[in-house]
């Protein structure tokens, strides 16, 4: 049978970047050969042919340059970072920017990412920081290398580091340019051996200083990213195309209700089955195990299993939850986790105000349906256990593993290896507890793999909120109280790869120590509201664990449905005021006079600015005249910052008045996300945000029953396609800083903030087209049509 | 059991696979292939595309044993060494983001384009339709699939 592969884990590794290098190109061009006897050269030699590479594998020491970077003998360099990338390029502006640091040209560096054996434990990917934190730590450590190139250079020449120059991996003479040395004559395949100092990974540096961002020669270029081209002729390796030798494939069985409890499990219906291995049970677990992937499909199709559902529904159905929301008794308020925001006095401002407005918002669960299934292969060869995978965090990935299997950590590794999409739901992938647990029972490497039904309806879910406003104006129409109160569905967010909260654990009966609720905070704007209240309060639904109704982070968690309710409010003050939009937000961004220490209200001003610019937007009221035609148009803004990177979003949309469609043909993206690696590589991520965003707007929504979740496929988990996307967008790239030419301007995140306003934009430019406010989310096209019916539109 | 034989990418394979094994499993797993790939299992996502004599079809629920006539994969789209316009397009837009989906993405629009090389704006948003990305990069690769009908406009024009 061809197609089997049999080559060391680095040769995988490998494989991904360079495409056609081989083991031992990658050792003469990195200096791995030398490594031999160290920690991190023994996980890096290879994989399971001597018992030196078989493990166990010790952490990498982050205090330690050769940890991070390594000069091979050509002088070319391999950078090992703890971050992965989703595919927003993360790893190429890595690349960018310790290259500009070290002195070396892009083509003459990779870039290892996640990878618990040889890469520092940086966290993986969360937060948008891969740039912001990681690779500014990469900056740093590269840097460092340089100076100590230097400092070689200058003993071996005999004259001081300032009569050196560099460029492109060789230093020369100053005054003699004729005579050089390259990086890989002076360090090739050698110990940088210099240690780092820092309280904690992310403070990790030397003795150098990064460059000024104006000496930056490769940051702020639009350099292709390095994984695309194999992307595009099917050369890349995926975790879901790691093929072991002895490999056997798993299915699970799932609970056909929420809660259910397992009675019986036949297995005499599938022990006739061609490739039938196991049937492994563990509580409510099951999964069923065979030779070949699709006898796995069929044998866990055929089993035969009995279930019993639990005494009380698990949960409201979805057209009851928002009542369910607002009439149940929020949780108890422990250690002050809920505690109320509290500024002025806001119920006295608004029993005083001239006008007051109220609305409720409602935002269902929204799930990942990330676009392949969850998968990871366990290989349990010699006593150790390796995961391959694509969860975003490798190393509590690795913890958490050891931790279930009950085995020590430095035995078990992770390879992370790219997957479809993460977004917060490889931040604690099932599939890989599943495929070690499995491995651990059959001695064999087993690949799990989720099936499309299963992933839909039991990957982790953003929660559902329900959000009420009130807001005070004066005579003059000016915002003078706030009040928000939201109820949030998120009272056991599943964490980071914990040992007890993955799904096979909670099935198994094993449960947290208590439930840990996932925090939100209020609307994050840099409004200047002198009374306000902002208050969220957790809500249980009756079961807790063993849900498919399990909440985890989802892009940019919370932020969406808080800002689709608070920005739509906004608007709502705004048409009460009678004041435009756009200057009814300048007003309250310029209300006060002072800003934090990154400028986030100057920064907030210039992207709303620089958005109604980019679009022409012309100052008026909301709504606009309805028009006579079929299909209305309308325009809408939303601002938010996340972290430290502020957006304005204006979405155009087209709304038919006979089938209450939605589309939105135009969508406008003002970004300040300070120092910009790779622009081409930002207005793709923006692009992919604002999409992202449109179809969890009009499409997304978690369908269930008293029993179970119904939308567990594309046809009833609808998502945006091809037809429904925008025919233009403009990104505009603000740099609000008071100084923009700063020299240490920093990057911030940008996997997340251009998401984050796109509900509450699509839904203001609705309510301008139409006069109808839409309240609930997703602007399915039968909602939109009740309530324009509703309001004689 | 049965001998199935199969011809992919210009090499004939015979296998000796359960004739209503899905194609995708046969591509992926005896013949590793890594272009098609698994996402629903159903049909609707186009992730698994493969063409079948030039005509896209969804590999995770064609029985290998209804496979006719010649099979291309994403790995055997480009000829004689260079890549298929729609690749290249494909880079020089810097189309995907994670990737997962663009096998289909890129399969379906080089059928769609060396069908009808001419396509308005509206048939290239129908014709790409049925492949879904959920890191929605629709917007690039309506662009690169234009960027690629010019090229290929191009190429016939020299011709």
């Amino acid at each position: 049978m061809s197609g089997r592969r049999d080559l060391s884990a680095i040769d995988r590794a490998l494989g991904r970047w360079e495409g056609t290098a081989s083991r031992r190109d990658f050792l003469k061009t990195s200096g791995l050969f030398v490594f031999g006897l160290s920690a991190i050269g023994a996980a890096r030699a290879g994989f399971g042919a001597q018992p030196a590479e078989a493990g166990p594998y010790p952490d990498p020491d982050f205090l330690q340059l050769d940890s991070w970077l390594v000069v091979g003998e050509d002088g070319s360099a391999t950078f090992y970072i703890g971050k992965t990338d989703g595919g927003q390029g993360t790893g190429t502006a890595t690349r960018q920017m310790m290259c500009d640091e070290l002195d070396l040209a892009f083509d003459r560096a990779t870039v290892v990412m996640g990878r618990t054996d040889l890469t520092v434990d940086q966290g993986g990917s969360g937060g948008s920081d891969a740039i912001e934190r990681g690779a500014m730590v990469g900056r740093r450590i590269a840097a460092e290398a340089r100076r100590v190139l230097l400092e070689m250079a200058s003993e071996r020449f005999g004259v001081p580091v300032e009569e050196l120059r560099v460029s492109e991996g060789v230093i020369s003479l100053a005054a003699d340019p004729s005579r050089t040395v390259t990086y890989g004559e002076l360090i090739g395949g050698r110990r940088f051996d210099v240690a780092l100092t820092g309280a904690n990974i992310n403070q990790a540096g030397g003795v150098a200083s990064i460059k000024p961002v104006q000496d930056l020669k490769l940051v702020g270029q639009s350099i292709p990213r390095y994984d695309i081209p194999a992307k595009v002729d099917g050369s890349f390796e995926w975790a879901v195309d790691v093929n072991l030798p002895g490999m056997v494939h798993a299915r699970n069985v799932r609970p056909p209700f929420a809660g259910a409890t397992l009675t019986g499990v036949d297995e005499s219906s599938v022990r006739g089955l061609p490739g039938f291995l196991r049937v492994v049970r563990e509580g409510n677990y099951v999964a069923v195990v065979c030779e070949r992937e699709e006898q796995a499909i069929e044998a866990a199709e055929t089993l035969a299993v009995t279930w019993e559902k639990p005494a009380t529904a698990p949960f409201p159905a979805s057209d009851d939850l928002f009542d369910y929301l607002r009439s149940a008794a929020p949780e108890p308020n422990p250690g002050g986790r809920w505690a109320p925001e509290v500024e002025g006095d806001p119920d006295a401002a608004l029993a005083g105000a001239a006008t007051v407005v109220e609305a409720a918002y409602d935002v269902p669960f929204q799930g990942h349906t990330a676009i392949g299934p969850a998968h990871a292969l366990a290989d349990p060869s010699d006593g150790q256990m390796t995961i391959y995978t694509n969860d975003m965090k490798p190393y509590s990935h690795r913890t958490g593993i050891a931790e279930f299997l009950g085995m020590p950590p430095e035995r078990v590794r992770v390879i992370w290896m790219e997957g479809p999409q993460l977004y917060g739901r490889t931040a604690a992938d099932d599939a890989g507890f599943e495929a070690a647990y499995l491995a651990k029972e059959l001695g064999r490497p087993v690949r799990m793999q989720w099936m499309r039904h299963e992933e839909t309806a039991w990957d982790t879910k953003g929660p559902a909120f329900a959000i009420d406003l009130r807001g005070g104006l004066d005579a003059d129409g000016n915002l003078v109280a706030l009040d928000y109160q939201g109820r949030i569905a998120n009272y056991a967010h599943v964490g980071y790869n914990q040992a007890r909260t993955v799904l096979i654990a909670q099935l198994m009966g094993l449960r947290p120590e208590r439930p840990a609720p996932g925090g939100a905070g209020g609307p994050d704007a840099m409004y200047h509201v002198p009374h306000r209240r902002e208050e969220t309060r957790a809500v249980r639904l009756p079961l807790v664990f063993e849900t498919p109704l399990r909440t985890g982070n989802l892009r940019d968690p919370n932020g969406p449905q808080i800002t689709f309710a608070a920005e739509s409010f906004v608007d709502e003050l705004a048409a009460a005021a009678d004041a435009d939009p756009v200057e009814f937000r300048l007003r309250l961004l310029r209300g006060a006079a002072d800003d934090d220490e990154i400028f986030r209200r100057a920064r907030s001003i210039a992207v709303v600015e620089a958005a109604a610019k980019a679009y022409g937007w012309d100052a008026r009221p909301s709504p606009a005249r309805v028009g006579s035609g079929r299909l209305l148009t309308g325009r809408g803004i939303a601002y938010a910052y996340r972290a430290r990177t502020t957006v304005a979003v204006i979405a155009e949309v087209e709304v038919d008045r006979e089938t209450g469609q939605v589309r939105v043909p135009r969508m406008v993206c003002a970004h300040d996300c300070g120092l910009v690696i790779n622009p081409d590589g930002l207005e793709n991520t923006i692009q992919g945000n604002l999409l992202h965003g449109i179809s969890r707007t009009l499409f997304e929504e978690v369908r269930f029953d008293t029993e179970k979740v119904t939308s567990v496929d594309w046809r009833t988990h609808p998502t945006l396609t091809h037809r429904d996307a925008p025919e233009r967008i403009d990104v505009v790239v603000v740099n609000g800083d008071p100084n923009p030419d700063r020299p240490d301007l920093r990057p911030y995140g940008a996997g997340e903030p251009s998401h984050k306003p796109v509900p509450a934009a699509i839904a203001n430019a609705v309510h301008d087209a139409t006069g109808v406010r839409m309240r609930r989310l997703p602007l399915r096209p039968e909602r939109v049509l009740a309530e324009l019916q509703a309001a004689g539109v | 059991m049965r001998e199935t034989t199969l011809t992919v990418n210009g090499e004939t394979h015979t296998l000796d696979v359960d004739p209503a094994t899905p194609l995708l499993y046969v591509l992926r797993n005896d013949l590793g292939l890594r272009g098609p790939r698994f996402g629903c299992g159903l049909a609707q996502c186009g992730t698994c595309t493969v063409l079948m004599d030039g005509r896209p079809i969804r590999s995770c629920i064609l029985p290998v044993s209804r496979t006719r006539g010649e099979i291309t994969t994403l790995e055997g789209l480009p000829e004689d060494g260079k890549l298929h316009p729609v690749q290249q397009a494909w880079i020089d837009e810097q189309v995907p983001q994670c990737g997962f989906c663009q096998n289909g993405q890129i399969l379906t629009a080089a059928a769609l384009l060396d069908n009808n090389p001419n396509l308005s704006d509206d048939e290239i948003r129908r014709g790409m339709n049925p492949i879904l990305c959920r890191c929605l990069t629709y917007f690039r690769i309506q662009s690169a699939v234009k960027r690629a009908a010019a090229a290929m406009a191009g190429t016939e024009a020299d011709r």
